[in-house]
């Protein structure tokens, strides 16, 4: 069990580095071009936290702070959502709103690191950053409480374990509630068409410029926080909407299955965000909204067919 | 009895001590230091009498009621402290007490400009006001309390009366909360023809004989009076000039207690007085709540005054306490009596956070304000490092505002949503569509919330200064920030401990005769927090310390393993150019793309006047000023026609107004004996 519990929070940040490397060389090989190594994530993380740190003196200690907490966060986030097994539903911090307010805390400090230090991206960043993480927390919260519902439960890992004994037949609402999912997921995590997360230009960066003035170690951090966040948020599509292998015993033989199988299906969502990335255009900002109220459209349809 | 007994005792030692405060400051009027310590000393005192016994009211249950017989016939002074009015006293009791704290410091910079004797007069007379408006019962006096609460707040607002703004603000509150009471007492009116009796208590009784129509007809009185009060769209258009205008620790009462006063009366005449409310009622107000917390929040957005921006957020939170009195409501109705009490205790614990941490930014906002001698925003800047501590705390407000774990307005929004999400699963599809607007609007207004006070926050206190005078700020009085520290840690200590609040919540909630032997629907130990049907669970201490205890282990490891790292100071990049306060973003930008996707409800306006160097060759402007606001719908489409009417009325009315004393003189003789009919039928 507790070997169990020890594999379940260092997961996260283990594998994420290892997602954006998978997804950054399926996007290069798609622009026919070779790539970096799967690994090189690890490396710049390593590279970073060898570097030394260069501060603007206009930052306060939130700046200073903010790293800290955001990738505490993430850690946190990551011990609480069903990775591989669900035999954590006794965890006091897996409750559905109880993640989504972590990450609107995560939201808050970075966008307040973004202000801090006064250059004129960073406060931009943090407008366009909060406009779309407001615009995004209906859609959010309500395709996972459609699964709640199904579950009737809000407890990630309980969810997770109804939803893989569900018939294949009950499904419908469930797809139309990922859907409605993906597309909060690329919002959060700032992926096409939300964001492109490759950019430095000033008129499309948003997480981007929030983290300009960061470098060396609280650089490190923020990147590895949102490596975290991308798996966090791979991992709940996966395993809410998708649980099926998940290990439902505390037996420690079931652990490298359903590990395997998690990964695969890491796997399959990064692929599909990299081709997704590769083939459709950035949206101009404000058509965003549109797509985030679709969202919030799609789950309520959704929890309109399960109760 | 013994306990009741001293709980009674220690409230009327309350009013005494706000009477001798108020009386004494005026005393002192001609001494501005004396008055101003006077004055609030009384209000602290009075505070810690408020508190002990709205406490014993709580945890003891020593409830009370008295009467004090008066020469006229249908006054009666008489005082009912059950339960949910102690709920409300301990409010007041609890902001007022750091508020005065606060006042200590804050009220030194009237000194010499106005008349301190009079600010701690009303003053007292306003704490006094409110703590009795919560415990009378009876029609009249209550009437007449809750007149002399306006009043009294009504002089506070205009108290800054050198500024033409200040007045005019306080001319509009006085005119929408009269407006407001002549609904409550028509309200009122329509019991006591019905049931015969001022009493509250004999009214609740006798509520059986009521017709329904009456009820009904009740209902909207009661609601659109006590909505005014509570600042509920679209009665709300006093609230966001009016709290302002007063000074800093006023608007933080008014914001975070006096229009809880509405909500009080709301929940004492729908689920106290007249029971068996029907499903309508309860659907209306969680209509009302889904409007008014997302309107609120997305005007705060469009505000660059601080205290407007706080004003406007105020409006919001009525509006999701609403949501769980309307969901308790709706739930009681179709007789699911535990959930009921789930959707009150959510709708009670968000009106305890909200006072906290209203008042704190308030507080803070005042603070500042004392400071830069603006309530523009755009103005501020950098101030996180010229008063450090009033940054953190108002920090800590913002945060639990934005219902952020671990705080306290985290955990109330936790339990609303609760309700909300039972009101979807659990009712049948004639109500499941209110519930889904409901939740959907409270999942939009948490989110916009943390933008409007990363937005706050940001202008405020980050980035570089945006004008000289930040320059010249210092950490505020030390009264001052023992006012702010104390609120600041309670929202903290509040939701580390809602178990524990939710608890004594519930009891409130179950000594409201309807709910009365009958269990809630959820388990509240002081560690976890969850439904009984297993649906959500929740830790607040867990979450804080598990925050803590990771940000601590990932700060100490990554300290371990870069500690010999060098950290350098530069500026910030800046392009090649030299970087001016102008580059950064302001409070407008800040809000400008969620008002442009919001564009067809907050109707943002753009009025662009230029200026010339030459009128007739127009290419080289000299100055060009941009106005950005937003049309005030309301004045537009519901006062103004509303106002075009009563003028066209009175037009008709004045044909009346002869001047001949003759005429006037047939109208007294036609109405006796109208008069004289009706009676004789």
């Amino acid at each position: 069990m507790s070997i169990i519990f020890i594999l379940q929070v260092i997961l996260v940040p283990a594998i994420s580095p290892l997602c954006i490397g998978i997804v950054k060389k399926i996007k290069a090989k798609l622009q026919n071009r070779t790539g970096a190594s799967i690994f090189q994530p690890y490396k710049d993380l390593w590279k970073l936290f060898h570097k030394d740190e260069v501060i603007s003196e206009d930052a306060s200690w939130i700046f200073k702070f903010a790293p800290y907490l955001i990738f505490s966060v993430t850690i946190i986030l990551g011990a609480s959502i069903p990775l591989f097994s669900t035999i954590f539903s006794d965890n006091l911090l897996s409750d559905l709103l109880v993640v989504v307010y972590f990450i609107a805390l995560l939201t808050f400090f970075l966008a307040l690191a973004g202000i801090d230090v006064g250059s004129a991206f960073g406060g931009l960043g943090s407008s366009r950053e909060m406009t779309l993480a407001a615009l995004t927390e209906g859609g959010l919260i309500f395709s996972m409480l459609a699964l709640a519902f199904s579950a009737k439960s809000t407890n990630l890992f309980t969810i997770a374990a109804t939803i893989s004994s569900l018939s294949f037949f009950s499904f419908a609402p469930i797809i139309l509630a990922f859907g409605a999912f993906v597309i909060t997921m690329l919002a959060e995590t700032s992926r096409f068409p939300f964001d492109n997360p490759a950019t430095h230009l000033e008129l499309t960066m948003i997480h981007e410029a929030m983290i300009l003035e960061y470098s060396g170690k609280r650089l490190a951090l923020i990147e590895w926080a949102a490596a975290n966040k991308f798996l966090i948020f791979l991992a709940l599509g996966a395993n809410l909407f998708f649980p099926w292998g998940i290990s439902l015993s505390a037996n420690l033989a079931d652990v490298p299955l359903a590990l395997i199988l998690f990964l695969v299906k890491i796997l399959i969502l990064s692929i599909f965000v990299a081709v997704l990335e590769s083939s459709i255009a950035k949206f101009r900002f404000f058509r965003l909204p549109d797509l985030l109220f679709t969202s919030f459209i799609l789950s309520i349809i959704a929890i309109c067919l399960i109760i | 009895m013994f306990s009741a007994f001293t709980s009674s005792i220690f409230f009327l030692a309350a009013l005494t001590l706000w009477m001798i405060g108020a009386i004494g400051s005026l005393a002192f009027m001609k001494n501005d230091q004396r008055a101003n310590l006077w004055g609030n000393f009384f209000a602290i005192f009075g505070a810690v009498a408020g508190l002990i016994s709205s406490f014993l009211v709580l945890v003891f249950g020593s409830a009370f009621s008295f009467n004090i017989p008066s020469s006229l016939h249908l006054l009666s002074l008489s005082f009912n402290v059950d339960k949910l009015s102690g709920f409300f006293i301990f409010a007041i009791s609890l902001i007022s007490l750091f508020t005065s704290i606060y006042a200590l410091g804050y009220v030194k910079h009237y000194y010499k400009k106005y008349n301190i004797g009079t600010l701690g007069f009303f003053y007292n007379i306003f704490l006094a006001g409110m703590v009795i408006v919560s415990s009378a019962s009876s029609i009249l006096f209550f009437l007449i309390v809750w007149e002399i609460m306006s009043l009294a707040s009504y002089f506070l607002v205009i108290f800054e009366h050198k500024e033409r703004s200040n007045i005019q603000a306080g001319s509009l509150y006085f005119i929408m909360t009269h407006i407001g009471t002549a609904f409550i007492t028509l309200a009122f009116l329509l019991l006591y023809h019905a049931t015969g009796t001022l009493d509250f208590e004999i009214i609740k009784s006798n509520i059986g004989a009521v017709k329904p129509l009456t009820k009904n007809i009740v209902f909207i009185l009661a609601l659109i009076g006590f909505g005014t009060k509570a600042g509920i769209i679209p009665f709300h258009i006093w609230l966001p000039s009016a709290h302002p205008a007063a000074p800093s620790h006023v608007s933080a009462l008014m914001s975070g207690v006096m229009i809880k006063t509405g909500i009080y009366m709301l929940i004492r005449i729908f689920m106290d007085i007249m029971a068996d409310a029907p499903l309508w009622w309860g659907v209306v107000i969680l209509l009302i709540g889904a409007i008014s917390s997302l309107l609120g929040v997305l005007y705060a957005l469009t505000e660059h005054d601080i205290k407007k921006v706080l004003a406007y957020s105020s409006i919001e939170n009525i509006g999701i306490i609403l949501l769980g009195l309307g969901s308790s409501l709706i739930f009681w109705s179709m007789n699911m009596k535990p959930f009921a009490i789930l959707g009150l205790t959510a709708a009670l614990f968000h009106t305890l956070n909200h006072a906290v941490f209203k008042s704190l930014l308030f507080m803070g906002a005042g603070a500042v304000i004392s400071e830069m001698h603006t309530r523009n925003m755009e103005e501020y800047g950098g101030l996180i490092k010229y008063m450090p501590q009033t940054a953190f705390f108002f920090l800590l407000g913002s945060m639990s505002i934005s219902a952020l774990p671990p705080f306290n307005g985290f955990f109330s929004e936790w339990l609303i949503f609760q309700s909300l999400f039972k009101g979807i699963s659990g009712s049948d599809i004639s109500v499941c569509w209110a519930f889904m607007l409901a939740a959907g609007s409270l999942a939009f207004t948490g989110g916009l919330a943390a933008m409007c006070f990363v937005n706050v926050f940001g202008a405020t206190f980050l980035a570089r200064p945006r004008s000289p005078e930040v320059y010249h700020a210092k950490e505020s009085n030390v009264t001052l920030r023992i006012g702010m520290f104390a609120l600041a840690a309670l929202t903290l200590v509040i939701g580390i401990t809602a178990g524990t609040v939710t608890n004594i919540l519930s009891g409130v909630a179950n000594d409201l005769a309807i709910f009365r032997s009958s269990p809630p629907a959820y388990y509240s130990t002081p560690l976890t927090v969850g439904l009984k049907n297993n649906f959500a669970s929740i830790s607040m201490p867990f979450i804080f310390i598990s925050l803590v205890l990771v940000s601590a282990i990932i700060f100490f490891i990554v300290f371990l393993f870069t500690r010999k790292r060098k950290i350098k100071f530069g500026t910030t990049w800046d392009c090649g150019t030299t970087l001016s306060p102008r580059m950064e973003i302001t409070a407008t930008g800040f809000a400008n793309s969620i008002i442009a996707i919001f564009r067809g409800v907050l109707k943002p306006t753009k009025q662009v006047s230029i200026k010339y160097r030459d009128e007739n060759m127009r290419y080289f402007p000299k100055t060009e000023t941009v106005k950005l606001g937003t049309k005030d719908i309301y004045r537009g489409y519901f006062y103004r026609p509303l106002h075009i009417f009563t003028i066209k009325v009175s037009e008709y009315v004045k044909r009346i107004q002869s001047g001949n004393i003759n005429m006037y003189i047939l109208y007294i003789l036609l109405t006796l004996i109208a008069i004289l009919l009706i009676v004789a039928v």
